[in-house]
């Protein structure tokens, strides 16, 4: 048609074609993802409807990986490897995550993020998130018949460094193109904004399952500027189940709770703080493994005394994200209530209270942040109309800083920078001679480096020798659109590029620090190279080591075709450990890893079995000898 | 757009100290529009890292002109003038005695816990500023006079430092 060739000035001149991309909201609870279909953003549901996908992930014992609804259903069944608010531990360590002691799972210490034993595995809470994701990609490409150009994941304004980049990981194990990591709570002011053609000062408050954000933006002329942002990465609508589960404990004197009932009683309790926001009084009957009987009633006003200082916590980053931003409360406009535990009724009094005004509840708290994401990611994507474009200005929510003597915090870049930000630094020697030097990035805002968190370390090594306080070496810190750090080093006056050895301790990857590396000085590159490649090695010598010892073991416990398949891949990790590529050999032992998931899990259901029937084995054994 | 431009010609404003905020943020919005790494999100890996260093180089100038004192501290770099943050601290005595009461105030105030009194401290100390800062755009502006501007900027170095320290005071309080 003739017609569709004339174009308006200004407009291009074929309708172009129209990417695929949507937003993931990866939530604590629930996670949804959602699309713009016909200029129109919507969720999309599941074969059965439903748009919330719980944050559910079972590991079961055929080897499969089930997500959402059925894996929830087991979760007080199978609590070991059902991992449930698996967002709590993105970029975590043990030492970080509350209620350790009621969380029924087999953690591991590992460097950096803790580790989750499961039967299909030691899980890295990355690998469970992008299990997460997988499912929501799968959706998406049935809903929209075509592989997915991209998505924009959000993530809580709140995250630090490491918990952004698990997060990215996480969308790059699951197969998805990221276009941008966007704050849950600027999502969510760009769908009800976009919605409302908003001007003047905004207030986000979005309590989640696990993660609580409070973001001040300025709307004006298609511009979304986040002015400050604050809140609480360990606070959420988990602990408002769990404040109900100790008072079940305590109200029905009930002994240590084993896992099954921790998770059973912690189901009761969700479910009680949901009745309570339409009813004055909740039953809360369960039947524990004991066959102990619990039966009580929680009135909403013990409930709101239970938890009226998980209320007030919420309030301190308000003030804070105020004072920041420079306002005071009657200078905003109005209050976007985001997240599910916004439907409390106790937290909507107390928010209308601090902002001295009626939040704005006429968008489902539940889809709120998923809608932004997807009209984002259609912007990203490319999929603009003439005159539909806006821009969204956002910052890193805690300052960015550096190990200075006696373990003290030298700010870098402050809190609340606008984002893409960089800042040079430049360091000197304090010895005669020295040719080292260790750089330690934290991030947060407090005093003492051990009470922020450990980003990176690196030693700066090749430094010519000089008198104290001649090098200069320029640090370049950049933060880029995804809230993301990087990190480059140089010596200036000699000429000669310092070396970079990076010791990973939160948060920067593997290859995030060969990038790095590459993008800086050539000695480190083979530096770091040496080492991933020797580190590559050591572990897949280890790795054959142990599928060798097992094979020996257990050799029935895999059919002839399952056998071939193992030869095969130890075969060809055998090969590329001879070589120079560590992505050869890491991808070997993946592949090795896949093949011998399944063997894994029957020697571990095998020994089990013998565990618990450990006499007759023994027996079976002096019965031989006789 | 040049990328090593001053930050008043990045933003195509006239070098002075009372400058038009909101021409200033409209400059900032129309460039990072232009610059923006959301606007490569589908470019290619080098256009993309060129957006980002764009968008960083405009945010630094905005931050640089946003606020009176980084503005003031860039023009007198930008007219060759020493600030003297770090060699020239010597203060007439009674700024320094003046200092010492508002210290000692603040630190009565966040030792009794006084809220209240912590605030008010943060509203007339805002108050002084404001005024200093008037003056400051007098002798940049009318009278080009920057070993004056150089003098009263490091003083108010001091009283931003300040007014920074009873806000960090009052965030203590509250959180405790």
């Amino acid at each position: 048609m003739a017609l569709l060739q004339i174009a308006e000035p200004g407009q291009s001149e074929l309708p172009h074609e129209h990417k695929l991309a949507v937003g993931i909201d990866l939530g604590t609870t629930n996670s949804l993802v959602a699309t713009v279909r016909s200029g129109m953003a919507v969720v999309l549901n599941d074969e059965d409807g439903r748009a919330l996908l719980p944050s559910v992930v079972r590991y079961t014992p055929e080897g499969e990986v089930v997500v959402g609804i059925e894996a929830q259903a087991e979760q007080a069944r199978d609590p070991k490897n059902t991992i449930v608010s698996v967002k709590r531990f993105m970029g975590r360590g043990l030492e970080d995550i509350g209620h350790v002691e009621s969380a029924p799972y087999d953690f591991q210490v590992a460097p950096g993020m803790v580790r989750l034993k499961t039967r299909a595995g030691v899980k890295s809470p990355v690998e469970v998130s992008a299990d997460i994701l997988k499912v929501l990609r799968t959706r998406a490409e049935a809903a929209l018949g075509g592989e997915l150009v991209g998505a924009v994941i959000t993530v809580p304004a709140y995250f630090d460094d490491a918990q952004r980049q698990a997060t990215k990981d996480a969308a790059r194990l699951a197969g998805l193109n990221v276009l941008r990591l966007l704050n849950e709570p600027t999502a969510a002011a760009i769908a009800y904004g976009l919605d409302n053609g908003s001007e003047g000062i905004y207030a986000v408050y979005d309590l989640g399952g696990g993660t609580f954000d409070i973001s001040i933006l300025r709307l004006s002329k298609g511009v979304f500027e986040v002015m400050s942002t604050g809140g609480d990465s360990a606070l959420g609508g988990d602990d408002f189940d769990q404040r109900i589960l100790c008072w079940i404990s305590e109200t029905a004197k009930l002994a240590p709770l084993a896992a099954m009932d921790a998770r059973l009683l912690l189901t009761k309790a969700r479910e009680a703080k949901e009745y309570l926001t339409g009813h004055n009084e909740a039953p809360i009957t369960a039947k524990l493994t004991s066959g102990e009987l619990v039966n009580l009633k929680l009135s909403a006003e013990v409930f709101n005394d239970i938890t009226q200082t998980l209320v007030a916590k919420t309030l301190q980053p308000c003030k804070k994200a105020l004072r920041d931003a420079g306002l005071r409360p009657t200078d905003v406009k109005g209050v976007v209530m985001v997240g599910g535990a916004t439907r409390i009724p106790a937290i909507q009094k107390a928010v209308g209270e601090f902002f001295r005004q009626e939040p704005l509840t006429n968008l489902d708290p539940d889809k709120v942040v998923a809608i932004g994401a997807a009209t984002q990611a259609n912007l990203l994507a490319g999929n603009r109309n003439p005159g539909d474009d806006w821009l969204l200005l956002d910052v890193i929510p805690l300052s960015l800083g550096l190990e200075t003597m006696g373990g003290l915090t030298e700010k870098v870049i402050p809190r609340n920078s606008t984002i893409p930000v960089a800042r040079a630094q430049e360091f000197t020697t304090f010895k005669d001679g020295q040719t080292a030097m260790a750089i330690h990035v934290v991030q947060g805002e407090r005093e003492l480096v051990s009470d922020c968190r450990s980003l990176a370390r690196f030693e700066l090594r090749g430094i010519p020798p000089m008198v104290a306080g001649a090098p200069r070496i320029r640090v370049t810190f950049q933060v880029d659109a995804d809230g993301l750090l990087s990190v480059t080093a140089r010596e200036q006056t000699s000429g000669v590029e310092a070396s970079v050895a990076v010791k990973p301790s939160y948060g920067l990857t593997d290859d995030e620090i060969t990038g790095m590396l590459q993008s800086s000085l050539e000695h480190a590159k083979d530096d770091a190279f040496r080492r991933a490649l020797q580190e590559a090695r050591v572990e897949a010598d280890r790795l054959l080591e142990a599928t060798e010892a097992a094979l020996k073991e257990d050799p029935h416990l895999l059919d002839a075709g399952e056998r071939a398949r193992v030869d095969v891949a130890l075969e060809k990790l055998r090969t590329v450990i001879q070589g120079e590529d560590r992505h050869a050999i890491n991808h070997g032992m993946d592949l090795l890893a896949l093949e011998t998931n399944e063997f894994a899990a029957r020697r571990m259901d095998q020994s089990i079995k013998r565990a618990l029937a450990g006499k007759r084995v023994d027996d079976v054994k002096i019965g031989e000898e006789e | 757009m040049d990328f090593n431009a001053d930050h008043f010609t990045l933003f195509g404003l006239p070098r002075v100290f009372n400058v038009d905020l909101g021409v200033l943020d409209a400059r900032f919005r129309e460039a990072q529009a232009q610059v923006h790494p959301d606007k490569f999100a589908d470019a290619s890996e080098a256009d993309r890292r060129l957006s980002m260093q764009w968008a960083t180089r405009v945010n630094e100038a905005y931050q640089a002109l946003k606020k009176p004192l980084p503005r003031a501290q860039y023009l007198l770099h930008l007219a060759g003038q020493d600030v003297g943050a770090e060699n020239n601290t010597a203060m007439p005595v009674d700024f320094l005695m003046e200092q010492m009461e508002w210290r000692e105030a603040v630190q009565e105030a966040r030792q009794a816990g006084q809220v209240d009194e912590l605030e008010d401290l943060h509203f007339r100390l805002r108050d002084q500023i404001a005024e200093r800062y008037a003056e400051l755009g007098t002798l940049f502006d009318q009278q080009a006079d920057y070993p004056a501007a150089a003098d009263l900027t490091r003083r108010l170095m001091f009283l931003e430092k300040l007014q920074h320290d009873i806000d960090e005071a009052l965030v203590a309080l509250e959180d405790q």
